[in-house]
């Protein structure tokens, strides 16, 4: 399942060079050459950590588009949770609903109720979960990504669960076809999406052999067409309505609270959840028996691909949990059917999570050492001062570019100002230096 | 014993040899070493936090990292709790990754018993942080391919790790 696919791009004419995300990307991806920002798509998860700091919005997530609806008989559309608390306008969820039918989509079927599916799944799955604790959520696929990349020992420790946009796809895309008698592979399925790394789940799935949703488009794109058909009163009803848990997802502590269990522990902002894995990864959080990890701060709410402030869409997102309450029973009770009907192997993660390699500094041993011992003598002259003028993240950063041959050492400003000063003594000397049809006897 | 760096950076090995051990000939090596502050609990965990990144950088097998950045991490807090602070130096060849933790202090009188799961002698307020369980030496050793201390009261002590590369 090896992919390289990446959702997260550079606008190039936008990108003027500024070294602001480089600072930011947890995985150190990106380098400045040449005047603008290049990606390394063996470390990049598609958190979308640049897209949220370029202030020249060059960095964009290249997602579908309404315009590939038309290839498809009847389309539904899976909206995030998260997609709920943007519009503020909208009076409730089933005027989002009915915004969503207006602007091409013949029907919607929330990703909250796929998001009580996978919380009954997963309830379930860690019953019979093999002592290995913690387990990690599996839910935001770019700290899957993360662990992929980074640590590969905890690939073990993640929820063997697919992800509530899976599970709301594969239910809506089955009632669909056998209520309208049409075939599967003529039926649409797009998730609406707050962030880049679900695109990439999307085209590349994480641990499925084939991808159960056909296409992605993201809030930030039909937001202004959704913001003009709400305020309308126009409403209608999902396929599927989620439970207030399930709404609730969309925020950080979400999903623990739908799952209720005890020993918890919820980590958003993907430096945080970096952090937070590092302590997994040495074995110090052994008591914790579950982990929400979310890359985006305040959980999905706060994706790149969202428009409002993350605090405030979250505030909302609490609103909307409240407001779809009188329906939760029924939502919850006919997750439960789903779930005994289709049986949780269904919904479980296929195929297997494999280390992706990316961050050695070399495959071979012994040339890895070699440069490992060069990469800590040209630290040593570096200033240590990590401006990221060179075009890399850190002075460490640059000594393993420089190793590696992709930079060099006085791409550094304050080397090229030592070597400019040798120059410049050498010159110095040099003027000095008496010419011999000058030099005047001493006749004194 | 061997010179210390203060940034843990790499020395030129030909002029290092950690506690003891035989340098291999003309095979590539990494050596790095790790000041460690006693009782300094705010950089606690840093050295083998470094560790295990340079480990990782060189591409090593996550059980190897694993193990190694576990056994580092105990040294470490030895050092933290019960020396008057001292070293860590890596040593890294195609063959193994070595750790020796040196300290000039106080040393153990008896280390038959420091090997002793549960056995400790840190003092309440460390343990009430969660520390002191008697668990890091066994810890270390059980992390290792090959292990072993030297010490003496009054003028510290020497841990060896080794973790055989695949």
């Amino acid at each position: 399942m090896e992919s390289r696919f990446h959702s997260v791009k550079l606008l190039e004419e936008k990108c003027k060079g500024c070294t602001n995300c480089i600072k930011r990307c947890p995985t150190e991806a990106i380098r400045v050459r040449e005047g603008k920002a290049v990606i390394n798509a063996a470390r990049c998860i598609d958190c979308g950590e640049c897209v949220r700091t370029c202030e020249n919005h060059a960095k964009t997530i290249i997602a579908n588009s309404l315009e590939d609806l038309r290839e498809y008989e009847y389309t539904i559309a899976l909206p995030a949770p998260a997609l709920y608390s943007q519009l503020e306008r909208a009076s409730g969820p089933d005027e989002i609903v009915w915004a969503l039918q207006e602007i091409g989509f013949d029907e919607v079927c929330d990703v909250s109720f796929g998001a009580d599916i996978i919380t009954e799944c997963t309830r379930r799955h860690l019953m019979s979960f093999p002592k290995l604790r913690p387990v990690i959520s599996g839910a935001c696929p770019a700290v899957v990504r993360l662990i992929q990349v980074r640590y590969p020992n905890l690939l073990s420790h993640v929820a063997k669960v697919e992800s509530p946009m899976y599970a709301a796809a594969r239910v809506a895309r089955a009632e669909v076809s056998s209520r309208l008698g049409i075939a599967h592979d003529r039926i649409g399925v797009f998730f609406i999406t707050p962030c880049a790394a679900k695109v990439t789940a999307v085209i590349a799935p994480l641990g499925s052999e084939k991808s159960y949703v056909d296409g992605a488009i993201s809030i930030s794109d039909i937001y202004g067409e959704l913001i003009t058909r709400v305020g309308q009163h126009g409403a209608a009803r999902p396929v599927y309505r989620g439970s207030s848990f399930g709404f609730a997802w969309a925020n950080s502590s979400g999903e623990l609270k739908a799952l209720g269990l005890q020993n918890v522990l919820a980590v958003d902002g993907i430096h945080n959840v970096l952090d937070l894995l590092e302590e997994v990864d040495n074995g110090r959080l052994a008591g914790v028996d579950y982990i929400e990890a979310l890359a985006c701060p305040a959980g999905c709410v706060g994706g790149p691909a969202t428009v409002e402030n993350p605090f405030v869409a979250r505030a909302r997102m609490i609103e909307i949990s409240k407001a779809v309450e009188a329906g939760s029973d029924y939502a919850l009770a006919e997750a439960k059917q789903v779930v005994d009907k289709y049986g949780e192997e269904f919904f479980a993660l296929q195929g297997e999570l494999a280390a992706v390699a990316g961050l050695a500094i070399d495959p071979r041993l012994e040339v890895a050492i070699a440069k490992m011992s060069e990469l800590e003598r040209v630290l040593a002259r570096l200033p240590g001062l990590d401006c990221g003028a060179c075009g890399s993240p850190t002075c460490r950063a640059h000594a393993e570019d420089v190793v590696c041959g992709h930079a060099s050492e006085v791409d550094c400003v304050f080397k090229l100002r030592e070597a400019m000063e040798e120059v410049a003594e050498e010159l110095l000397k040099l003027a000095k230096t008496d010419l011999p049809s000058l030099q005047r006897r001493n006749d004194k | 014993m061997y010179r210390k760096n203060d940034n843990g950076q790499a020395m030129d090995p030909a002029e290092v040899t950690p506690c003891g051990a035989a340098r291999p000939s003309s095979e590539p090596v990494l050596e790095m070493s790790f000041e460690v502050g006693h009782y300094d609990f705010a950089a606690a965990g840093e050295a083998a936090s470094k560790i295990k990144q340079v480990l990782r950088k060189l591409g090593m097998a996550p059980d190897v990292v694993r193990r190694a950045a576990v056994a580092a991490y105990e040294a470490e807090m030895n050092l933290v709790i019960h020396s008057v602070g001292g070293s860590i130096l890596l040593h890294v060849d195609t063959e193994k990754v070595t750790l020796v933790s040196c300290d000039e202090g106080p040393g153990m009188p008896d280390i038959s018993l420091a090997m002793k799961e549960g056995y400790s002698t840190a003092p309440d307020e460390i343990r009430e942080m969660g520390f002191g369980a008697g668990m890091g030496l066994p810890n270390m050793k059980r992390c290792s391919d090959s292990f072993s201390i030297e010490s003496e009261v009054g003028r510290g002590t020497t841990v060896t790790a080794s973790i055989r590369i695949a």
